[in-house]
């Protein structure tokens, strides 16, 4: 079991989302996101005064999931993300210790589904 | 019943046509000072209530688009009134009331460029037979003149460049629009052959809405607005907004129907502001019971769309139409112009806050609905101003859009565009401090 935590562009999620639809990856969650990587943020300015905003807006996917799905998830995701420009974002991949299914009780691979 | 009606409605006619016949009438009747003060200050109130349309604009269209172009949809309604007031100030007024300085058949008159009250009382009591003086003239119609430019803001919202509309803007109000209003209300040709638009259906709205179809046309639809040839909803991001500026043109309407009696004619008024609120009513009823019906739910900007629609709808014929012929034009703007905003959108034609629907097809039911419930004026005439009206924006924007197209470009570039047009062309947020994303 892995869990996949990747920041993309608020404007790719659907792409995203539809990229992993074709690869049968249905279970997802999505969290607003503030962050800046090698990106220098953009320039503001307000009543005169300038302001660089460096913490850009990003979307955070989650995703659990089982062995066999590890590269097609990533996949997806690189696929639905990608214009080539900096800022595209990052994927990580960590072990996953143990999943539980809140309303029927199953644990482990069942659970992730 | 109905021709009872019908006669009340001649007689106020008639009434209207005495009170604002032209200085230099020799029929005309003259007023007492008072009456003159009077007059001149109800339209000075009416041009406040005109005014503050360009607010509810502002607000409408910034609550049925996203956050992320909430600034550039406010600056450009600041911005309209500014271009509108000055513009009208340097050549508007004198080409739309060129005062018989015609030069081209009646088609085309100027009486010079800038403001020039005539001396004494020509320009005070006598200006108007005492209904108004020469500056009320100018500040009332000049407030009109921006509102047919803001129409367009609305439908170009999201994706146009900020420089490349207010270019546009600057000479459809200076040109186009005062030309079109100069062949009705500056007694020209259409004046002539009997064509009625009492406030503006054709004269205001639908100038605003055949250039908003043009814009909509030569830009194309949002990213993210078709995909797959399939139409995708892009919700508004303030439906609270959005109401207020519903509410508040319908407030402004008051004096955008009420002013154009051009006098305090107690009998006039009042019964312009009885059709003008009873053609909002009914536009609001039909328009929810048309979108409950096709859409499953009542759906609040189809009725805020159906309120304007209604007022829209009885613009032209606000002085002339009877009780029951007002409520039958409310109600079949309301229900036309819900059908309108589905058709575009199968059109593909991608008008983010209604302006088509409402400005230009409502605009266009409402002049012709002149013709159909009035004996007094002919269909054919009606029809001739609107085609003509509708020839000449088409013409007029095409001429102003193309040359902008083919230098500086309409369109803001796909990457700005899925940004947002606050940060790429303003560098400001309009929520800063909220997070507000964007995944559209």
């Amino acid at each position: 079991m892995k869990m996949i935590v990747a920041y993309i562009k608020p404007e790719r999620l659907n792409a995203v989302k539809q990229e992993l639809y074709k690869h049968d990856i249905f279970k997802m969650s999505i969290t607003n996101a503030l962050g800046c990587g090698q990106q220098k943020g953009y320039h503001e300015s307000y009543r005169g005064v300038d302001e660089e905003v460096n913490l850009l807006k990003k979307i955070r996917i989650e995703i659990a999931v089982n062995h066999d799905f590890v590269q097609a998830t990533i996949d997806a995701i690189i696929d639905g993300a990608q214009t080539g420009n900096i800022g595209d974002g990052k994927i990580f991949v960590t072990n996953l210790e143990e999943c539980v299914r809140i309303r029927t009780g199953e644990v482990g691979i069942e659970a992730v589904g | 019943m109905f021709k009872r009606l019908l006669k009340i409605i001649m007689l106020v006619t008639i009434v209207f046509i005495s009170a604002t016949s032209f200085a230099g009438d020799e029929t005309a009747v003259k007023v007492s000072k008072e009456m003159f003060t009077i007059n001149n200050l109800w339209m000075l109130v009416a041009t406040v209530l005109v005014f503050i349309m360009h607010l509810g604009f502002a607000a409408l269209e910034s609550g049925l688009t996203r956050a992320k172009n909430t600034v550039n949809i406010l600056f450009k309604n600041v911005m309209i009134v500014a271009i509108g007031l000055l513009t009208y100030a340097l050549i508007g007024f004198g080409l739309m009331y060129n005062g018989e300085a015609w030069m081209l058949g009646k088609f085309f008159g100027f009486a010079g460029f800038g403001l020039a009250c005539p001396e004494g009382a020509a320009g005070l009591i006598d200006y108007s037979n005492g209904t108004y003086t020469y500056w009320t003239d100018f500040i009332f119609q000049g407030m009109f003149a921006a509102t047919a430019a803001t129409i367009v803001s609305g439908a170009v919202a999201e994706r146009m460049k900020l420089d490349s509309f207010l270019i546009f803007s600057a000479i459809y109000v200076a040109v186009i629009y005062p030309i079109i209003g100069s062949w009705g209300w500056g007694k020209g040709w259409l004046d002539t052959i009997g064509f009625h638009d009492f406030a503006g259906s054709t004269f205001v709205h639908s100038v605003g809405g055949w250039a908003a179809l043009v814009a909509v046309i030569l830009l194309g639809p949002r990213i993210g607005k078709y995909v797959n040839g399939k139409s995708k909803p892009i919700f508004g991001h303030n439906i609270p907004l959005a109401t207020i500026g519903a509410m508040l043109l319908w407030f402004g309407w008051f004096g955008f129907n009420g002013g154009s009696v051009l006098s305090a004619d107690p009998l006039g008024v009042s019964y312009v502001f009885v059709t003008t609120c009873l053609a909002a009513a009914t536009g609001i009823i039909a328009a929810s019971l048309t979108s409950w019906k096709l859409q499953k739910h009542p759906d609040l900007t189809m009725v805020l769309n159906g309120c304007l629609a209604g007022l829209v709808g009885v613009t032209a014929g606000a002085d002339v139409l009877s009780i029951s012929a007002t409520i039958i034009v409310g109600a079949i703007a309301g229900v036309i112009v819900v059908l309108a905003v589905f058709l575009f959108d199968r059109l593909r034609l991608d008008d983010p806050v209604g302006a088509l629907a409402v400005h230009l097809v409502c605009g266009i039911w409402g002049t012709l609905a002149v013709g159909i419930f009035c004996e007094e004026y002919s269909f054919m005439s009606q029809l001739i101003g609107v085609g003509a009206v509708g020839g000449f924006c088409i013409l007029g924007a095409l001429a102003i859009f193309l040359p902008i197209k083919y230098t500086i470009g309409l369109r803001m570039s796909a990457e700005e565009e899925v940004r947002g047009l606050d940060i790429c062309e303003h560098g400001i947020d309009s929520y800063h401090g909220f997070q507000i994303f964007n995944n559209q």
